[in-house]
């Protein structure tokens, strides 16, 4: 279809802007490497220390790129599937509020303001730009759902009575609805405790309870990552395998994203296993949840092999017959017509494989404590959402690109070289952080000037080799991104050689049942917030009222003094007064 | 649904119970539980080693920008230590190398863990939570002898 030229021109910024910070954000991964393997032994390198490096490698990759590039992803979902105009008032307030945040919450992370990791616990304390940018952000990335999605989604309900709303629009839509709720504990975490605490109009702030808000978004927040990734393996994938394929099943398809509403929810205590304060009974449910949103996944893993095996086979009638076969048939690397992409996808379900495993490890309630805040966690998550995410955020990026700005896609052998290189990478990283995590290797660390260092009286030798490992990993890594780079920037900066047309490839259902209970999304959503909710009283009781003594000051990264005045101390001096009197 | 995934399903959630039940079991039974909330005990400002008895030990861990206290602690192999966890100023990390206690250190809170050390050694202590510049040279260790 034909998309009006400023809605193109804006959703081309929102893929280009958010790659171009991403550069920065793989070029601080590489570094992590380096120094925590005592390559570099150094606290800074070009002005960028360790820490603010991690900061803006885990900001720029984790929320910067995922968010912005999903808000383009449903942009073209709705854009296409729906065939109603977007609004460019709408787009372009919520281009401005995103890039606008970015820049502000980028301005104090470069300037050293903020390094406070992308988690940015209390008491320590960023400056308030860091806060109020991830929080237009976050706000321009809602703007479009309820001043253009939700108006076009329920307009076309309306002319379309009784039918089934496209699958692609189905998953985007329940992911951003996904998004609005996840995002209220952590709205209020940072407009009550850390914007005020930042500006010094409050002196204290319960860490606790921060980090409980917290987690309360940051689990959910990577299914909001991953659900994009999926919709395109549900869509895109069998259709481009062979290029006539089909989805095995809509009904299981729709039935995942259900799942995925419901489960994805009450299950933030699990990043909170180890700490004190919370009940471990509470934390034993959150684990149980934490199982239960697996489900989805594992019934994602079965369909979309399921509907590779079908268009496979439907193309191939000689391995009609094998179980395992068809597999070697599957074009991993093939540069014709949209062949290409297919390497992403399946670079990034091999990698996803493993990150489920190690998912489920982390997980698991008393086994978390082998592996908690060790290098086995960035070791899972490098390979879910730096592997299957990233993987198919890059290829769409650069199919959409190439189709919104009419340009043909320039070295496309080394976009399809680009996952592969990324995958072998990431899965000897995956591997070396995993197993040092075993041996206790600290997570978010600069272990080269320390732990990795000969003449450190902390030296701890048994690490070196697993740090030496991901330096080679790291290497891959940064090659596959380097390749798909260029072709990324050659085809940008190419002339255009056709007419700019948005053509989403999309596989028909195989087997497409009615399911109308899946059908109405209210009863879910509501179904979902409650459960949330609820699951979360008993944990807020503790932390608010029954764990935590005292409220704490603000500190900063570079003194052990506090930033602001500690009022209970006062307090404390205040009462310990009045009983000597 | 066809049949192939019902099968498909039914071995999904058939694993996720079978793991759910032995990580109950090694909580339940076996006694093998995260930290919890605890109340009986204050955030304390020092940190100190106590000995109730021969084999009975209580330290209190203070862990502050960017050290722990107390420092290094000798004990005898066989002890069972009550291991109390406090912050000073902001969240720590706390894990003993080779062992399962693995805790978070947060101001205001106590975080509890009991383990028997039975074999003689160097137990490394790594704070591994990121709390600042000098986060990557805070450790300390137990010496078992």
């Amino acid at each position: 279809m034909k998309v009006d030229k400023t809605i193109r021109n804006i959703i081309v910024a929102e893929i280009v802007f958010p790659i171009l910070f991403l550069v920065f954000g793989i070029y601080h991964g590489l570094m992590q490497v380096l120094y925590r393997a005592g390559v570099i032994k150094d606290m800074s390198v070009g002005g960028i220390e360790y820490y603010q490096g991690l900061t803006l490698h885990g900001v720029i990759n984790a929320i910067v790129f995922t968010t912005i590039i999903i808000v383009a992803l449903g942009n073209i979902v709705f854009l296409y599937y729906l065939k109603k105009p977007l609004r460019p008032a709408v787009q372009w307030l919520s281009l401005i509020l995103m890039f606008g945040g970015t820049l502000m919450a980028a301005w104090a992370m470069f300037t050293g303001k903020a390094n406070v990791l992308y988690t940015f616990y209390p008491p320590l304390i960023a400056h308030w730009s860091f806060y109020l940018g991830a929080a237009l952000l976050i706000i321009g990335s809602i703007v479009p759902l309820f001043f253009d999605w939700l108006p076009n989604y329920i307009l076309w309900k309306r002319e379309n009575p009784g039918q089934k709303v496209p699958f692609a629009v189905y998953g985007m839509l329940i992911n951003h609805i996904m998004w609005v709720i996840m995002v209220v504990p952590v709205v209020i975490e940072v407009l009550f405790q850390l914007l005020p605490l930042s500006l010094g109009l409050v002196q204290e702030i319960n860490p606790s309870l921060a980090r409980t808000l917290f987690w309360a978004f940051g689990h959910p927040v990577v299914y909001f990552w991953l659900l994009p990734a999926y919709v395109m393996l549900y869509t895109v994938l069998p259709k481009i395998v062979t290029g006539d394929g089909k989805l095995y099943s809509d009904g299981a398809a729709r039935f995942v994203f259900i799942l995925f509403l419901i489960f994805s929810f009450p299950v933030g205590l699990h990043h909170q296993f180890t700490e004190p304060g919370i009940t471990n009974n509470y934390k034993l449910i959150h684990a149980l949840f934490t199982f239960g949103v697996a489900v989805p996944s594992m019934i994602t893993a079965f369909t979309v092999a399921a509907s590779l095996e079908y268009s496979i086979k439907s193309k191939y009638p000689e391995v009609r017959n094998s179980l395992f076969y068809w597999w070697t048939k599957i074009p991993y690397i093939s540069l014709e017509g949209n062949k290409w992409l297919v390497s992403y996808f399946m670079a990034g379900l091999f990698l996803f494989f493993v990150g489920g495993i190690t998912g489920i490890v982390n997980a698991s309630y008393n086994m978390n404590q082998v592996v908690h805040n060790t290098s086995f966690v960035p070791g899972h998550f490098h390979t879910t959402v730096g592997g299957l995410v990233t993987l198919v955020f890059l290829g769409m990026s650069l199919f959409f690109l190439s189709q919104l700005t009419g340009k043909e896609i320039r070295f496309k052998g080394l976009a399809v070289l680009a996952p592969w290189l990324w995958w072998q990478g990431m899965l000897i990283f995956e591997y070396a952080m995993s197993i040092a995590g075993f041996h206790g290797f600290p997570r978010r660390t600069n272990t080269g000037i320390s732990y990795l260092n000969p003449e450190s009286p902390i030296y701890r030798p048994e690490w070196v080799g697993y740090a030496e490992l991901s330096v080679f990993a790291g290497v891959l890594i940064v090659v596959g991104f380097i390749f798909w780079a260029v072709s990324f920037f050659g085809t940008l900066l190419s002339p255009a050689t056709k007419e700019a047309e948005l053509e989403v490839p999309t596989a028909e259902p195989y087997h497409d049942e009615k399911m109308p209970a899946l059908q109405k999304l209210t009863p879910w959503v509501v179904f979902s917030s409650l459960l949330f909710l609820v699951s979360y009283i008993p944990a807020l009781y503790d932390v608010t009222k029954r764990g935590v003594f005292f409220d704490s000051p603000g500190y900063n990264d570079k003194s052990p003094a506090p930033i602001t005045k500690p009022q209970s101390a006062k307090d404390e001096k205040k009462e310990m007064a009045e009983v000597i009197k | 649904m066809d049949k192939a995934e019902k099968t498909a399903l039914v071995l999904a959630v058939g694993f996720l119970g079978f793991f759910a039940s032995l990580l109950v079991y090694a909580a339940k039974v076996l006694n093998i539980d995260v930290p919890t909330c605890i109340t009986d005990v204050k955030p304390f400002t020092e940190g100190k080693v106590i000995q109730h008895a021969p084999n009975r030990y209580e330290i209190h861990y203070l862990a502050k920008m960017w050290y722990f206290e107390p420092a290094d602690v000798e004990i005898p192999a066989g002890s069972v230590v009550d291991i109390y966890l406090t912050s000073g100023d902001v969240i720590h990390g706390f894990q003993i190398d080779g062992t399962n206690v693995n805790l978070m250190a947060i101001p205001g809170t106590v975080a509890y863990a009991r383990y028997k050390f039975d074999k003689p050694g160097v137990y490394h202590i790594v704070c591994h939570e990121y709390c600042g510049i000098g986060h990557q040279d805070m450790a300390t260790k137990i010496v078992v002898k």
